[in-house]
């Protein structure tokens, strides 16, 4: 048994913000209370923190099988625990990519041997993601995924998309779409705008985002299939969300916390800013923001994307897309968004927990019999993130260097301490 | 006091006393091109790395005959004739040319930023001989001194710059010197090669569809190469060009009647000017050769030999001459 003590209880699924104590037993929550006592428990003493229930990553890679050198599912999750993450959702494009109900249950294998949190499995929605038939979704479906999509790239065609979204609507399973036009973004590597064309870098229009977006509502219109709209970068791809929810239908979204951190003018010729979707505009950032607050935008999801140092160490052209981002998620909402007073820190919570769970299908709340997943936090210790510290096989963040006020302190999956800060190191340890 | 300048990335970060003080001292190399002996000691024993991962001619020649010209031996790398084929990332290349241990590198490279890339990894002085669509930063002093020479002075004139803007290293180049002298900058090309954001990039830019209007006034027109992989692009087909932007006698008519013509090269006669513009009186061309010589000769001696700013300048030594 692990009794968490003197912490204050942020549960936003419960609606609930007291000092109160959380009895584990096992893998559940035995037993919720002001000054609980349990004589033999182990003790987690949170004076002065935050117990919230266990984050869940919407988006993330963690590359295993087939780009080990990047990352595992052993370090990716131990990263994911140090970003208090209790369960991660992994997209498909690994090799070979998640698109049969084999390489799901591969991986359902490897976690359970190796993982350090959670891991639940997107799946292919088209055999390779190539965008022309569907994939083996209920077969992986059975075998445990939680949602399906062609990410790295969107369900290519309106056709396919329809096709995905009927039968996923009837499987219950959300469609998570990375929305782009391809005609408009080939060959981009930044957004386009002024930033672009002082460096001479190929830009990516913010329409090519929207468009897709666009049309995926449509079709979620069409189908009335839960639609999750990914890592979402432009005020107008916003704003077609928040069309569809006035309208009742069943889309969600997610932003990443580089996207509401960074914007296009940050970018040099640093590989380490170049990701898919590109960094938006300022006003587009603070479309982002304005979402987050006003509960448009359903979750923060990292899109933690690895990549070995040596493929990111190449003109900016050449680098693949993606930064890392488990171990500063936490901290980048807080010192972003509820430090400078843009949200609520339940808001926060609600972004990290029964935001993502909704978008799921799933509840997410500290009550008896729940399972015991809780992420602990402080809201003002001093750290500093260090890349080369990061429990990530992989280095590439534009956060290096960062001090944060604020971070994950302990992260609890199925009632064991999975991860927590080691204070003498004086930051984010092993 | 003259900021050293360490490596040459672009113009964007040169302030306006660097260049001129590097037009000044191009001036005494504009003269030692009339020697009959053109060989300077003055980088004897330095050596020139010549990076070039795109092909390149022009500036490849116009470099090489720098270095050589101030007495450095060179060391040459093609893309196509190197590792960078078999894989080998650029980092490494240039690494393994580091090792060789040149006195300064000049780069070549299709991709934009790759000279700040190198140039915050090595410890050798790098000059971008064109990185992409970012910045070709030797072209655009030798354009500035070719307009100081012709037209007496480089403060305030009137440029038009016509062509393919979206895409040119020479224009941004040429965008932010130009700038930093006052000049009124008007560009001129096809809508889909001339978005907006270009007038962000310095004061006094901005731009004009038509090609009669970007003309009217112009003391300074810089024709742009039209690349023609982009023409077959199903962007535009050569004859809407032609029609739409090629300078021609008639237009050239329209500038004011002492307008200098400028090309960086290589020139498609025919697409993006006349023949009787290129090789009429108003045109400065062949200048522009010679000058980008003294300009890089002038940028070698500077940032591969370490010259102090008050240095005695070498072409006014004769003793230094031809030994």
């Amino acid at each position: 048994m692990l009794l968490i003590k003197n912490g204050r209880m942020l549960d936003p699924g419960s609606r609930t913000d007291a000092a109160l104590d959380v009895l584990l037993d096992g893998e559940r929550i035995a037993k919720v209370g002001a000054n609980l006592a349990a004589p033999g428990a182990e003790v987690f003493d949170a004076k002065g923190l935050i117990v919230a229930p266990g984050f869940i990553d919407l988006h993330c890679h963690l590359r295993e099988p087939g780009q080990e050198m990047s990352e595992t599912i052993e370090t990716g999750t131990r990263a994911a625990a140090c970003g208090g993450f209790t369960a991660v959702c992994c997209m498909p494009n690994t090799l070979p990519v998640n698109d049969t109900a084999s390489v799901t249950r591969g991986t359902v294998e490897r976690a359970a041997a190796s993982a350090s949190v959670r891991v639940w499995p997107v799946g292919a929605a088209s055999v390779g993601s190539k965008g022309e038939a569907l994939a083996e979704i209920a077969a992986m479906k059975d075998a445990g995924i939680v949602a399906v999509s062609d990410d790295g790239k969107p369900i290519a065609s309106a056709r396919l998309m329809r096709q995905v979204m009927d039968y996923c609507g009837a499987l219950g399973l959300p469609v998570i779409d990375h929305c782009e036009e391809p005609s408009l973004s080939a060959g981009g590597v930044m957004r386009e705008g002024p930033q672009s064309i002082r460096l001479g870098l190929k830009g990516v229009p913010a329409q090519s985002e929207s468009i897709c977006a666009g049309r995926d509502v449509e079709v979620a219109g069409l189908t009335g299939a839960p639609l999750h709209i990914a890592h979402m970068s432009t005020r107008a791809s916003l704003e077609h969300v928040r069309a569809a929810k006035r309208q009742g239908l069943r889309v969600t979204c997610e932003v990443t916390p580089h996207h509401f951190t960074l914007i296009d003018e940050d970018v040099r010729y640093n590989p380490n800013y170049k990701m898919n979707p590109p960094l938006a505009s300022r006003t587009d950032r603070e479309a982002l923001i304005e979402g987050l607050a006003d509960s448009s935008v359903d979750a923060i999801a990292t899109d933690h994307a690895p990549h070995h140092p040596a493929s990111k160490d190449v003109e900016f052209d050449h680098a693949p897309f993606g930064v890392t981002g488990f171990e500063t998620a936490l901290a980048l909402g807080l010192s972003k968004l509820v430090h400078k007073g843009r949200i609520s820190l339940v808001r926060l919570v609600e972004l990290f927990t029964t935001g993502p769970a909704g978008v799921l299908g799933i509840q997410r709340k500290i009550a008896a019999g729940e399972p015991a997943d809780l992420t602990i936090f402080s809201t003002d210790l001093p750290w500093t993130f260090r890349a080369a510290d990061s429990l990530s096989k992989s280095r590439n963040t534009p956060f290096d260097g960062r001090a944060f006020r604020g971070g994950p302190v302990a992260t609890i999956v199925a009632g064991r301490i999975a991860w927590r800060r080691s204070f003498n190191a004086g930051q984010a340890g092993n | 006091m003259l900021q050293r300048v360490q490596h040459l990335l672009g113009t964007e970060s040169l302030t306006r006393e660097q260049i001129t003080f590097f037009l000044d001292q191009s001036k005494p190399f504009q003269e030692f091109q009339r020697y009959p002996l053109k060989k300077l000691a003055t980088l004897r024993g330095k050596s020139v790395a010549l990076a070039f991962f795109e092909p390149s001619t022009r500036t490849r020649i116009s470099f090489a005959t720098a270095a050589a010209r101030l007495g450095a031996d060179t060391m040459s790398l093609q893309a196509e004739s190197s590792s960078v084929k078999k894989g080998e990332s650029l980092i490494d290349t240039v690494r393994t040319l580091q090792a060789m241990r040149p006195d300064g590198i000049v780069l070549r490279h299709a991709s934009s930023g790759a000279p700040e890339f190198v140039a915050e990894r090595l410890e050798v002085p790098v000059l971008n001989a064109g990185d992409g669509a970012h910045e070709h930063p030797t072209q655009a002093l030798l354009d500035a001194l070719t307009i100081r020479d012709r037209k007496g002075k480089l403060e305030g004139w009137n440029v038009t710059i016509l062509g393919d803007l979206l895409h040119s290293r020479v224009a941004r180049s040429n965008i932010h010197l130009l700038a930093k002298f006052d000049m009124r900058i008007t560009l001129c090309g096809p809508p889909m090669w001339m978005p907006p954001e270009l007038e962000a990039l310095a004061p006094g830019v901005r731009r004009v569809p038509r090609i009669a209007e970007a003309l009217d006034g112009a003391d300074v027109i810089i024709v742009l190469r039209v690349q023609t992989e982009r023409i077959h692009e199903p962007a535009l087909a050569a004859e809407e060009y032609i029609l739409g932007y090629q300078l021609t006698a008639e237009r050239l008519r329209m500038a004011r009647p002492d307008a200098l013509v400028l090309h960086p090269g290589p020139m498609i006669r025919g697409l993006e000017i006349e023949s009787a513009v290129a090789d009429g009186p108003q045109s400065g061309v062949l200048e522009q050769v010679t000058n980008g010589l003294a300009v890089r000769m002038a940028l070698l001696y500077h940032l591969v030999g370490g010259a102090p700013v008050d240095a005695p300048h070498p072409a006014k030594e004769r003793s230094n001459a031809a030994d």
